[in-house]
């Protein structure tokens, strides 16, 4: 019986090594045959009859503008949040409001590009009438709506685990509970804290559904967020859903974008672990 | 008016808290039962009791540190300077400005010795650098540590000794210069020199401050205190001079915990 | 009565009182009006403060509330028993659900035995018998950082490996085995936490009838962790069920004029009919309507699904 216990516990590393091959194997012949410098130029232009073009900047552009307008929306309400839930709200009053928090986590991607294609881009619309129907600010806000839950319940796991009677001994000293939380449990629960944040932005980097209902599929490199951008994982899925046969380089092309987006995310996560643990307060 | 009512001895001109009729509830238990009794100035008052009797949870009403925990209540007055510290009049973060509190565990921030001392003076508005400097060394100094830790201010609180934590955290209240120090068994988690010390420092300080102390041991109460008070079950059975407690105890239950035939 | 007679004996009581302290102690920064000012200013901030706090807790209610709010407003009217039974149809009135509903089960078929097999498999490696720390931890990581793998990059494995290396096409098993690998994670670390929380007497106690450690675990670990081994499945099935990216990058047609009659057929499921019903309202207005209608049936399930976990969870919880 171990030996199928084995064999099950084997299969993530598989799927590891398996995406790793896949990525791999596939987006090396790609770069056979389009040089590297190529995709750090800002020409994309991968459905060209002759001399399509592969340079990757207006993705790179698209993912990071859509990712940064996440966070400006979730690290503040999210931070606050977690510091309302952890530092003053009762324990009835927390009751209610996490499930609040837990349900708006179990919303599916699709349901938040709905939204943010049918009500957030008309509303903005109002408010800036040169936005256009696809753009990178309203997809951009609701992923951030999105990960509100993740920074908030990962940082005040953080807060929480800062031990109690620091917070006594600082309120004995006669500060308030906003002074305690700023210069004492925040400080405590940086590491935590600075994690959530990272996983956030990894978050918002994979982000597939929003971006690609909502932002649509331009290519031109651009930094007005009113306009049209296309993010990765919007590339990827609009090269498999359709125009790309197999064998050629724009079919290739997506594994290496899928390469690029899975070190990026890789990488941050491998950071947020690293930083949580190297940078733990001993008490 | 107030003080008409029959209140437990000794009475004193110099009472800084007067406690009329106090009960205090965690849910639906009665953890202190209508206690009433003076706590005088200038004094080290020491607080014993078996485990559970409400002396930690007095202490922790005379700074309102208790309503850090959920679903507390309570009724009655607590007199600080003649002003109810349930009223509106003062608030709270005043209290406790004017009441330091050391707990049991040694509980200093992770940050350096120096930023440990200065962190409440800072809070409250002082920011000029020679100022602080003078605080944390007339603290350090009133808390016998500044000798131990003069050449090591900018380290962590963290290197010290648990003895050397807990005085950093008298230090600390004393910063604030406030008129009452609480002391919630302060020498629970140390080794006897270090109880010693901490002990020798009470002593030298009591001149200043007003001390009100909760002890797990009767040793330590008779040694260092001049009133002493006897809970049990959240009442409030003797209250006297230190000697008297420990010579003649006026109750028999007084007499009985003393003795050692229970707690 | 007199109760200005006594309003002055009292005030006059605090300044004695005053004049008392500052005489007896130098006159301390703490006690000046300076820092009493400063004082009521921070009181002020931090009330203010805890306002704010709150209002940003409360926004997740608030968008949730609109979103939901939105969403039936758009699905009324459309929402009705002939579309829930209805096969798909280009023209707005007569179009239903009925083939995306069927989809989603088939592909559930394939997600849950797997997960559950596949990660109760792999906690009980993880928790009974790996030995070397090396391994485990190396498995551990491995897990935590596949959980961190966006979605669409398992389109592409699935895509890769089951549609194309062997052969599965865009069929339910090859979108139920790339979602079980996307679910497995959760799958893991909930079971691991169950078995862990498994009391050691109970244990101890098989071992002293004689029992041999495959018999323990059959009939008293997996037993008891049973509640918490069944709250991650759900978790894991509310997860892929929702789930779009990996299924279009695995070229998941809406288009399915057959529902599915086994695991080798293509089909498609809610959130496909969704997306595609999103992208086509510039054609057509109504398919807001209908991907609305879509929506409101996904979130039930879903809620269905999460409030089942949340009940089981508190059901069983620590009994013994």
């Amino acid at each position: 019986m171990p030996l199928f216990f084995i064999v099950a516990a084997l299969i993530s590393i598989l799927t590891t090594l398996g995406i790793v091959t896949t990525l791999v194997v596939d987006a090396s012949k790609f770069f056979a045959v389009v040089p590297l410098g190529e995709i750090f130029s800002t020409n994309l232009a991968p459905l060209r009859a002759e001399n399509p073009t592969f340079g990757f900047l207006p993705l790179l552009t698209g993912t990071l503008i859509t990712s940064m307008i996440a966070m400006v929306v979730a690290v503040p309400i999210g931070l606050t949040a977690a510091i309302y839930l952890s530092e003053y709200a009762s324990a009835k009053k927390k009751k209610w409001l996490k499930p609040i928090m837990e349900l708006l986590a179990g919303v599916p991607t699709i349901v938040y590009g709905f939204f943010a294609y049918s009500f957030v881009t008309p509303l903005l619309m109002n408010l800036i009438p040169s936005l256009n129907a696809k753009n990178a600010l309203s997809p951009g806000i609701v992923m951030g709506i999105m990960i509100i839950p993740m920074v908030s319940s990962l940082s005040e796991d953080a807060m929480e685990s800062v031990p109690h009677v620091m917070r006594e001994g600082s309120l004995a000293l006669g500060t308030t509970r906003l002074e305690t939380t700023l210069f004492v449990v925040i400080p405590s629960a940086i590491s935590g804290i600075v994690a959530s944040f990272i996983l956030a932005i990894s978050r918002a980097i994979g982000e597939t559904m929003i971006v690609v209902i909502a932002s649509g599929s331009s290519k031109n490199l651009t930094f007005d967020v009113t306009q049209s951008m296309q993010t990765m994982t919007a590339y990827i899925v609009e090269f498999t859903s359709g125009d790309a046969g197999s064998g050629t380089v724009g079919y290739y092309s997506l594994y290496a974008v899928g390469l690029l987006l899975f070190l990026f995310t890789l990488a941050m996560n491998l950071f947020a672990q690293y930083i949580a643990r190297k940078y733990r307060e001993e008490y | 008016m107030l003080n008409q009512e029959k209140r437990k001895q000794p009475q004193g001109e110099n009472s800084i808290y007067k406690v009329s009729h106090l009960n205090l509830w965690y849910g639906d238990f009665l953890a202190l039962n209508d206690l009433t009794f003076d706590i005088q100035e200038k004094e080290v008052t020491a607080i014993i009791g078996p485990s559970g009797c409400g002396k930690s949870t007095f202490i922790k009403t005379l700074n309102r540190m208790v309503e850090l925990n959920t679903n507390v209540r309570t009724e009655g007055e607590i007199l600080y300077h003649d002003e109810n510290i349930f009223g509106d009049a003062i608030k709270v973060e005043t209290l406790r400005t004017q009441v330091g509190m050391v707990f049991q565990k040694p509980n200093p921030f992770p940050k350096s010795v120096f930023e440990n001392v200065v962190y409440g003076p800072r809070i409250h508005g002082i920011n000029d650098k020679n100022k602080l400097m003078e605080i944390a060394e007339i603290s350090l100094t009133n808390a016998a540590l500044w000798d131990e830790v003069k050449d090591r201010l900018h380290k962590n609180a963290y290197d010290l000794s648990g003895g050397q934590q807990q005085r950093l955290c008298i230090a600390r209240s004393l910063a604030t210069e406030p008129d009452v120090l609480l002391m919630d068994e302060p020498t629970s988690a140390l080794d006897p020199i270090a109880t010693y010390k901490i002990e020798e420092l009470i002593d030298q300080i009591k001149k200043d401050y007003t001390i009100v102390i909760v002890t797990h041991s009767m040793q330590q109460a008779s040694r260092i205190s001049d009133k002493t008070a006897f809970f049990l079950m959240g009442e409030l059975i003797e209250y006297d001079k230190t000697e008297k407690i420990f010579s003649s105890p006026a109750d028999q239950r007084t007499e009985d915990y003393i003795t050692g035939r229970f707690g | 009565m007199n109760v200005e007679t006594s309003m002055k004996s009292f005030q006059q009581q605090k300044a004695n009182h005053i004049n008392n302290t500052s005489s007896a102690k130098t006159k301390s920064y703490f006690e000046s009006e300076q820092a009493k000012d400063r004082l009521a200013r921070r009181i002020l901030l931090d009330r203010v403060l805890q306002k704010v706090f709150f209002l940003s807790t409360i926004f997740a209610l608030l968008v949730l509330g609109i979103l939901l709010q939105r969403i039936i407003g758009n699905s009324i009217g459309w929402l009705n028993l002939d579309f829930l039974t209805g096969r798909l149809s280009i023209n707005p009135d007569k179009a239903g659900i009925s083939g995306a509903i069927i989809g989603s089960l088939w592909l559930m078929s394939v997600v849950i035995p797997v997960t559950l097999v596949l990660g109760v498999s792999t906690a009980i490696y993880l928790e009974e018998y790996a030995k070397n720390p090396k391994l485990k931890n190396l498995i551990n990581t491995n897990i935590s950082n596949l959980a961190g793998v966006p979605s669409v990059i398992f389109g592409l494995l699935g895509l890769t490996v089951f549609g194309r290396l062997l052969g599965l096409g865009s069929s339910v098993l090859a979108g139920g085995l790339t979602l079980s690998l996307l679910g497995l994670p959760i799958v893991v670390v909930s079971s691991q936490e169950a078995i862990r929380a498994v009391p050691g007497f109970l244990r101890e106690a098989s071992y002293a009838m004689g029992a041999t450690k495959w018999a323990t675990i059959r009939r008293v670990v997996v037993p008891t962790a049973l509640p918490g081994i069944l709250t991650g499945a759900i978790l894991a099935v509310s997860r892929t069920i929702g789930e779009t990216a990996p299924l279009v990058v695995l070229g998941i047609p809406t288009l399915i004029l057959k529902s599915p009659q086994g695991v080798m057929d293509d089909f498609t499921t809610l959130p496909i009919q969704i997306y595609y019903w999103t992208l086509d309202t510039v054609l057509t207005r109504e398919y807001a309507n209908l991907a609305a209608a879509t929506i409101v049936v996904l979130m039930v399930v879903l809620l269905t699904l999460n409030a089942s976990a949340i009940i089981i969870r508190n059901k069983f919880q620590r009994r013994y």
